[in-house]
């Protein structure tokens, strides 16, 4: 499509607007049930199904997972916000209309920091407000038929809409990367996105360098993945620049993301863009919010990953890969320190986190909480470190306290994985295999260091390979001379 | 003849009721004989539930036995605007596009009436979605006039008005919107109560327009209003508009009389147009309640004349929004239309709806597309504001104010279908109350020449509803208007 070289005198300017579903127990305008995979349209009431005569009565732990989303991204929260109703026909729309919050939006104004090559940059944030979600449309080929079902009809939404502050596709996968573990961290979104609980739309443009106006954008719909958001912005870039290079234009337009052709195509222009004819929902007052509320949730807010990085790399002197690991997750990173206080080793602590761990929860699935306790993990590690029993042994022992939270030292017991680490046992044990290899034992002597790796093995086979290595080689030495 | 019975007022039936001199059931039988009789001719009802209501006659008959009456009311048989929501019987809003709609649930206020012991006797014409003045809009048939059959009973509400004038129903639910409730009362020698925006529970009402829309009482006297209202008047989480005040009890002062009140009469509700024995009858009743101790003062509300222009642009707005859930996706009416998913919805909504809710879905549509907002609905909602400031000024030198209730007496069937601005000028003298959220009470005030009913309108501040019954009892209580009854 486009050379190098012409690419690089554009520069790419790119927002972003994320739809992230709220972990409240019920939806924002009824008391159904937000529980994913339940039966089609299962968790339904008349308020949801949009039933002639209903009203919204709004959920106030929307307004405080808002409020703590807002606080943590810097963002100014806004006392007094509006409902709106944005009005378009869609099957799976109940009321004809979503209520959402349109120009005096909850918070407004703020930051996300993310890694742009070696320094850290500041994205700005225009605002985030709350909303209801849509329900699904399930097309059936077959029959001709389309289904919808309302299961998601009036599950909360934040959406969080950044300034066209980005600068390439990695710096969007970076931004939402940051974003979505943000409101984990917040506890009110689960940042799946192939279920489509944390939802991203991408407005693309590009601008010559140097120059002040900004292009026309685009706007991608249907990116379902950060690769997906990757390719789908590298797509559009390149073809907004092969357009701009061939004397074209570009058109204002939404476009989809076709993850099977890997190319984006154009949904619906500027022209047949929706009118949502916005106006103030009057069936909802405007939202007053104390400033008492605000402080409480300020009081009530989590350390933030990029806040606990920074201290992880200060408290535990930890390289900056395994704090990044470590604090990705708040439950990881919680976990972490719980160890930390009982083993002081921090960076062999931090290899079993990020070696075995992770490995056997990539492996094994589940997760936090874990079935044993941090007192558990230190234990088996402090036997590790006294020679008790090895570290491949413990690797296993480890694998078992994942699946059944059974305790390190009756693991070790039931299944003999202790080593042995008497004296007396030991050389006993080098005492015999010198008798039985006495040309072996002269050859060492005569200078053929090599023949000593023989003989720790034949002791470690007459231990039955549970004896202490360091022992062994140290009894050997004296015992060979 | 009617029997003497339906001539009682609710609080007389319920009276007898105490006494046992009737039985609940028989009460309503009462009423479901004159309906037989009657409503061939009225039309009032859409949909008539005896069985529901002569069980709950039977149950409230049961619980009187017992010695536990649920309350002043119980066993009073009433019926409903069909925009109020039944669980179990059909409701359509006087629309096709809900033809066969069998609500799940019922709306809050039949919710409070069932649970006061009134048997619900079934629902009530309306014009559809109760955007008309005159009942023609409904998608079924025109209500009849009971005092002249050729005329309307006014509308929104007049299948309930009708019902009540025509005994056969000792009284009606209705809304009001513009003067859906008003209106009707005053064209059919009823009394007609809106309540504070907010007094009274809007949960499974059908909205039109949802800043404007509220349910109140029509009834045959001020004191059944009062006590209706009395049942409805509670506070309701389901609607987050509803008031967190709690109602006074509207009977204890009913009887204070208007002595040292200040009643404002409004220039500007004087308006070019009026008929002349409307205006001499307001007059006149004005200067009956000075007699009766009031003090008259001349008021100015300088933008009346702007609020008909704003209720057209924000009335129509909320509706078009509030009207779009009628797409044949989930239940009413769904067309044919084998080439999808745009042309179902096209054909549904072309099919379903009357050709007044057609206008108004298009001008509120019009009112709010991009590049038209600020002129038309913000601005609407500017005007708004001031014609509040105007009642509220007002109020800080009078009590209540006082005005005709419609500027014409019933007019002809048919009269004014062809000429919806006409038909909109109907609702001058009571949209502006809607505007600003006040409640507003017509009662019975005369008869213009061919036997036709006049209302006099009285305007109160808000959650002032017991000052403007407790003018409107001292009105009624020096007439015998309430005891007319149409010759049917």
């Amino acid at each position: 499509m486009t050379s190098i070289m012409s690419a690089s005198e554009y520069q790419p300017v790119i927002g972003l607007e994320v739809h992230a579903q709220l972990l409240t127990r019920s939806k924002i305008f009824c008391g159904c049930s937000t529980r994913f995979g339940a039966l089609p349209n299962h968790n339904t009431c008349p308020v949801c199904l949009g039933l002639p005569g209903v009203l919204p009565t709004l959920n106030q732990r929307v307004v405080e997972f808002a409020i703590r989303a807002g606080l943590a991204l810097g963002c100014t929260i806004r006392l007094t916000s509006v409902w709106s109703r944005k009005n378009y026909f869609y099957p799976d729309l109940p009321k004809g209309y979503q209520i959402t919050q349109y120009d005096l939006p909850i918070c407004e104004g703020g930051r996300l920091a993310i890694e742009a090559g070696k320094e850290s940059r500041e994205i700005r944030i225009r605002r985030i407000h709350m909303e209801e979600d849509a329900g699904k449309s399930i097309h059936d080929g077959a029959s001709g038929h389309s289904l919808v079902d309302l299961n998601r009809a009036g599950v909360p939404l934040l959406e969080i809409v950044s300034e066209p502050d980005l600068r390439s596709s990695d710096e969007a996968a970076q931004y939402l990367k940051e974003l979505r573990e943000v409101l984990v961290y917040l506890e009110i979104n689960d940042g799946n996105m192939e279920e489509g609980s944390f939802r991203c739309d991408a407005n693309v443009s590009v601008m010559r360098k140097g120059a002040t106006a900004l292009g026309v954008r685009t706007e991608l719909k249907n990116m379902n993945s950060f690769r997906f958001v990757r390719q789908a912005i590298d797509y559009e870039l390149a073809r907004q620049i092969d357009l701009l290079e061939r004397g074209q234009t570009v058109v204002q337009e939404t476009r989809l993301w076709d993850p099977q052709r890997g190319e984006t195509r154009p949904m619906r222009s500027k022209e047949e863009a929706h009118d949502y004819r916005y106006f103030p929902e009057p069936d909802l007052p405007p939202l007053e919010i104390s400033q008492s509320l605000v402080d409480a949730v300020a009081r009530s807010l989590p350390e933030l990953p990029q806040a606990k990085a920074r201290r992880f790399q200060a408290r535990y002197g930890l390289p900056a890969y395994d704090v990044k690991i470590l604090c990705a997750e708040r439950p990881l990173a919680d976990f972490f320190e719980a160890c930390a206080r009982l083993y002081t080793d921090y960076k062999k602590l931090s290899n079993w986190f990020l070696g075995e761990l992770l490995r056997l929860r990539n492996e094994e699935g589940g997760g936090f909480p874990l079935k044993f306790r941090p007192e558990q993990l230190a234990a088996l590690l402090v036997r590790v470190d006294r020679g008790e029993i090895s570290a491949n042994a413990a690797k296993d022992v480890l694998g078992t306290m994942f699946r059944t939270g059974e305790d390190p030292a009756s693991i070790i017991q039931t299944r003999g994985l202790g080593q042995i680490s008497d004296t007396a046992v030991i050389e006993a044990a080098v005492e015999q295999a010198l008798a039985e290899h006495p040309a072996e034992a002269e050859r060492y002597r005569a200078g053929k260091k090599q023949v000593f790796g023989f003989f720790v093995g034949q002791v470690m086979k007459a231990m039955k390979g549970k004896g202490n290595p360091a022992l062994i080689n140290e009894v050997l030495k004296k015992k060979l001379g | 003849m009617t029997p003497p019975v339906l001539n009682l007022s609710m609080l007389e039936l319920a009276g007898a009721l105490a006494r046992r001199e009737i039985s609940s059931v028989e009460a309503t039988r009462a009423c479901l004989n004159r309906i037989e009789a009657v409503d061939a001719r009225v039309k009032a009802f859409l949909r008539i539930d005896a069985e529901g209501a002569l069980a709950a006659a039977k149950a409230s008959d049961d619980r009187r036995r017992a010695g536990a009456a649920l309350g002043p009311l119980d066993g009073v048989p009433v019926a409903v605007k069909d925009i109020f929501l039944t669980e179990g019987v059909e409701t359509t809003a006087g629309s096709k596009i809900l033809a066969g709609f069998i609500p799940p649930y019922d709306a809050t206020v039949v919710k409070l009436l069932k649970g006061a012991g009134l048997p619900i006797l079934g629902k009530l014409n309306q014009d559809e979605f109760a955007m008309g003045s005159s009942t023609e809009s409904s998608a079924f048939f025109p209500t009849h006039n009971p005092w002249d059959l050729s005329r309307t009973p006014g509308g929104s509400s007049g299948g309930s008005a009708a019902a009540v004038a025509a005994r056969e129903i000792f009284g009606a639910l209705g809304t009001d919107t513009g003067g859906s409730i008003r209106q009707p009362a005053a064209l059919t020698n009823t009394v007609g109560l809106k309540p504070t925006y907010g007094r009274v529970s809007r949960f499974g009402v059908i909205a039109f327009a949802s800043s404007l829309d509220q349910v109140g009482p029509i009834t045959r006297s001020v004191v059944d209003a009062a006590a209706l209202l009395q049942i409805l008047a509670v506070h309701d989480p389901r609607d987050s508009t509803s008031s967190n005040a709690a109602a006074p009890d509207y009977l204890s002062e009913i009887e204070g009389g208007v002595s040292g009140m200040r009643l404002g009469v409004p220039r500007e509700y004087f308006v070019p147009g009026m008929d002349p024995q409307v205006e001499q009858a307001v007059r006149r009743a004005a200067s009956d309640l000075e007699r009766m101790g009031a003090k008259l003062v001349d008021v100015s509300l300088p933008h009346t004349r702007y609020a008909l222009a704003a209720y057209y642009l924000i009335a129509p707005a909320e509706a078009s929004a509030n009207l779009a859930r009628y797409d044949g996706v989930r239940y009413g009416l769904r067309a044919p239309a084998p080439g999808g998913l745009r042309e179902m919805y096209l054909q549904t909504r072309a099919a379903g709806f009357g050709p007044e809710v057609k206008r108004r879905i298009m001008l509120g549509t019009y009112a709010l597309s991009a590049g038209y907002y600020d002129a038309y609905y913000l601005k609407a909602q500017k005007v708004r504001t001031l014609i509040r400031e105007d009642f509220l000024r007002a109020f800080e030198k009078v009590d209540a104010i006082i005005s005709a209730t419609s500027p014409v007496a019933a007019f002809k069937l048919g009269e004014k279908v062809d000429d919806p601005l006409a038909m909109y000028l109907m609702d001058v003298l009571t949209l502006p109350c809607n505007l600003a959220g006040l409640p507003g009470l017509s009662v019975p005030c005369g008869f213009a020449a061919g036997n036709l009913p006049i209302g006099l309108q009285i305007l109160g501040r808000p959650f002032d509803e017991g000052r403007v019954l407790r003018i409107g009892r001292a009105f009624e209580r020096e007439h015998d208007f309430a005891e007319r009854a149409p010759a049917l």
